[in-house]
C-alpha cells in the first residue's frame, strides 16, 4: 500500500521521479527548485536511483543535454525556475519540434528586475509558446501525480512532446505536505519502460534537427501544433488510468462550486485553495460566486473550459503575470479569445495579483469579485487592474 | 532536410522533421543557387587538383583523363576554384537565363 508521510513537496518530487526511473538527470541548482535537483543528486549518489546525473554548468547546458540525452532513448528529467529558465529558453522551443519527451519541473518564480526569488507565473508566461505540454499543480500530492502523469503522457507514442509540470515556488516547493508516496509496483504499472519511436543509434543512424528550408518550416511547426492538440486525449486518458491506480482523479478544468454560480474566479495553481475558502466565504453571504482552475494550460482545454464556465455571468480572471504594454495578462488573453462572439460568452474582466511573492489572500479574493460586478455594470476604463498594487 | 524530400505536407513531413534516410544530402540540389559556373581551360590545366581539394562543397571529380572537372549538380558558383588555380585555368563564367 502506498504510504501517507509528511514530506517537503521538492523532496517528494524528487522521490516520484525516482519512481519513474528517470535515467539522465541533467540540472542546475535555482531557487526555489534547488531541493528537487538536490535530492535527486543524493539518490544517484548513494545508488537508490540508478542514473545520470549531469551536473551542468548553466540551464541552457542543461536543457541541452536533456535533448541529447532524450534524442538517445534516455528517460530524462530537469528542474528550474525563473531566470534559470529564461536561460534555458533558446532551448525550450527545440525538443518539442523534434519530439523529445523531457519531463520538467519548473518551481514557478518571479523574473528580475528587482531580483526576486518569491512565486508568481511569470517565468513560465514567458515560455508559453514552446510546445510543451503543461500542467499546474495545485497541492503536493497533485505536484507529485502530475510528475508521475507528465512522464506517462509524454512517452506515450503517440504524443512524444515534452512536458512541464508547474509547481508554485515556496507555496508549494518548500512546504511539508501530507502526501502520499505511489508503490513502486502501483507505479510500474502506470508507467511502462520508455520506447521511442527513433533515437539515436549508430546501427541505424538517422539525424536530428537538420536545417527546415522555408519549404518546410512551416509544415513542421504545424505539425507540432496538431501533435500538441491532439495530446490532450492521450492527457485525459492517462488521468483516468491514474484514476484506476492510484485513485485520484485529475480534470484538465476543476470546478468549485459553479453550480448557480454567476460569478465565477478563475486561477491557476495554488492560489486556487485560498480561492476556495474565499468562494465558501462568498457563499456564507448569500453570494453566488464560483471557482474554476485551469490544470492544463498547453494545449487549452477549450471545451473543457467552456463547459465548466457554464452559464456563469461574469469571469474574474486573476493572472500571476503582469503584461507591461499589453492588453491583459496571458490568461485573460486566452479566455477573452475562447469567448469572443460566443452567444451568451461572459464578461471577462482580467486582474494581476500575487506577484513576487505577494499573498493573494481571501479578501483579496472577495475584492476581485466586488470589481467584477461593478465592472459588470459599469465598464472599467482598463483592460486589466492590478490588485492590491499601492499608489502612494 | 534534402530539397528533394522538400515538398511534404505538415502530415507526411517526417516524424520530429528528422532525416530517416542517412547520407540523402547528397540528393540535395545546391546548383541552382548558382549565378556563375566554372569553366575549365584544359589547354593551361596542369592537374594539380587544387581546385578540387578547396571546393567547399567537394563538387569536383577527377575524369579518366585526370582532368578535374565540376559537378554542376552541386556547384553553388563561390568561384574558390578559379581564385586557387594556380594557372588561371578556371573562370567564372555567369549563368544566363
Amino acid at each position: 500500500m502506498a504510504k501517507r508521510v509528511g514530506i517537503e513537496v521538492s523532496i517528494a518530487i524528487a522521490e516520484a521521479v525516482k519512481l519513474a526511473d528517470a535515467d539522465v538527470i541533467p540540472a542546475y541548482p535555482i531557487t526555489p527548485q534547488t531541493h528537487i535537483v538536490e535530492h535527486l543528486s543524493e539518490l544517484v549518489a548513494n545508488g537508490e536511483l540508478d542514473a545520470e546525473f549531469i551536473p551542468v554548468e548553466s540551464e541552457h547546458a542543461a536543457m541541452s543535454a536533456c535533448c541529447g540525452a532524450s534524442a538517445a532513448g534516455a528517460r530524462t528529467f530537469t528542474s528550474s525556475s525563473s531566470q534559470g529558465l529564461s536561460l534555458m529558453s533558446e532551448i525550450l522551443y527545440i525538443p518539442s519540434t523534434m519530439r523529445l519527451p523531457i519531463v520538467m519541473v519548473v518551481a514557478n518564480r518571479a523574473l528580475s528586475a528587482p531580483i526576486s526569488i518569491w512565486n508568481d507565473h511569470q517565468d513560465i508566461m514567458v515560455q508559453r509558446d514552446i510546445g510543451w505540454i503543461q500542467t499546474f499543480a495545485e497541492n503536493g500530492q497533485e505536484a507529485v501525480d502530475l510528475t508521475l502523469h507528465a512522464f506517462r503522457v509524454a512517452e506515450d507514442r503517440k504524443v512524444s512532446l515534452p512536458m512541464i509540470v508547474n509547481i508554485d515556488g515556496f507555496t508549494l516547493s518548500h512546504v511539508i505536505e501530507p502526501i502520499e508516496i505511489p508503490d513502486q509496483e502501483e507505479v510500474d504499472k502506470f508507467l511502462p519502460p520508455f520506447k521511442p519511436r527513433y533515437k539515436l543509434d549508430p546501427r541505424k543512424p538517422i539525424s536530428m534537427g537538420p536545417v527546415g528550408v522555408p519549404e518546410v518550416y512551416t509544415e513542421a511547426k504545424v505539425a507540432l501544433d496538431n501533435a500538441l492538440k491532439a495530446s490532450k486525449r492521450v492527457v485525459l486518458k492517462a488521468w483516468d488510468e491514474f484514476a484506476e491506480i492510484f485513485g485520484r482523479k485529475y480534470n484538465p478544468v476543476e470546478t468549485y462550486r459553479t453550480e448557480d454560480a454567476e460569478v465565477l474566479l478563475v486561477t491557476m495553481g495554488s492560489i486556487s485553495e485560498t480561492a476556495m475558502t474565499a468562494v465558501d466565504a462568498m457563499r456564507d453571504s448569500g453570494q453566488k460566486v464560483g471557482l474554476v482552475r485551469i490544470r492544463l494550460w498547453r494545449p487549452f482545454p477549450s471545451v473543457e473550459f467552456r463547459k465548466a464556465a457554464g452559464k456563469a455571468k461574469v469571469l474574474a480572471v486573476i493572472d500571476r503575470c503582469l503584461p507591461p504594454g499589453a492588453v491583459c495578462g496571458p490568461v485573460g488573453e486566452e479566455l477573452r479569445s475562447l469567448f469572443y462572439k460566443v452567444p451568451g460568452a461572459p464578461k471577462i474582466f482580467s486582474f494581476v495579483a500575487g506577484l513576487g511573492g505577494r499573498d493573494v489572500t481571501v479578501e483579496r479574493f472577495e475584492e476581485i469579485v466586488d470589481k467584477a460586478k461593478a465592472y459588470a455594470k459599469r465598464r472599467p476604463k482598463e483592460l486589466y487592474e492590478v490588485i492590491g498594487v499601492r499608489e502612494k | 532536410m534534402a530539397k528533394s524530400d522538400a515538398i511534404v505536407g505538415w502530415k507526411t513531413i517526417t516524424f520530429g522533421c528528422h532525416v530517416l534516410e542517412p547520407g540523402n544530402t547528397a540528393s540535395f540540389r545546391t546548383g541552382d543557387w548558382r549565378s556563375q559556373r566554372p569553366v575549365l581551360d584544359k589547354e593551361k590545366c596542369i592537374k594539380c587538383g587544387m581546385c578540387y581539394i578547396f571546393c567547399p562543397d567537394m563538387a569536383y571529380d577527377q575524369t579518366e583523363e585526370g582532368y578535374y572537372e565540376c559537378n554542376l549538380f552541386y556547384c553553388k558558383g563561390c568561384g574558390i576554384c578559379a581564385h586557387e588555380c594556380p594557372k588561371n585555368a578556371i573562370t567564372m563564367v555567369p549563368e544566363e537565363g
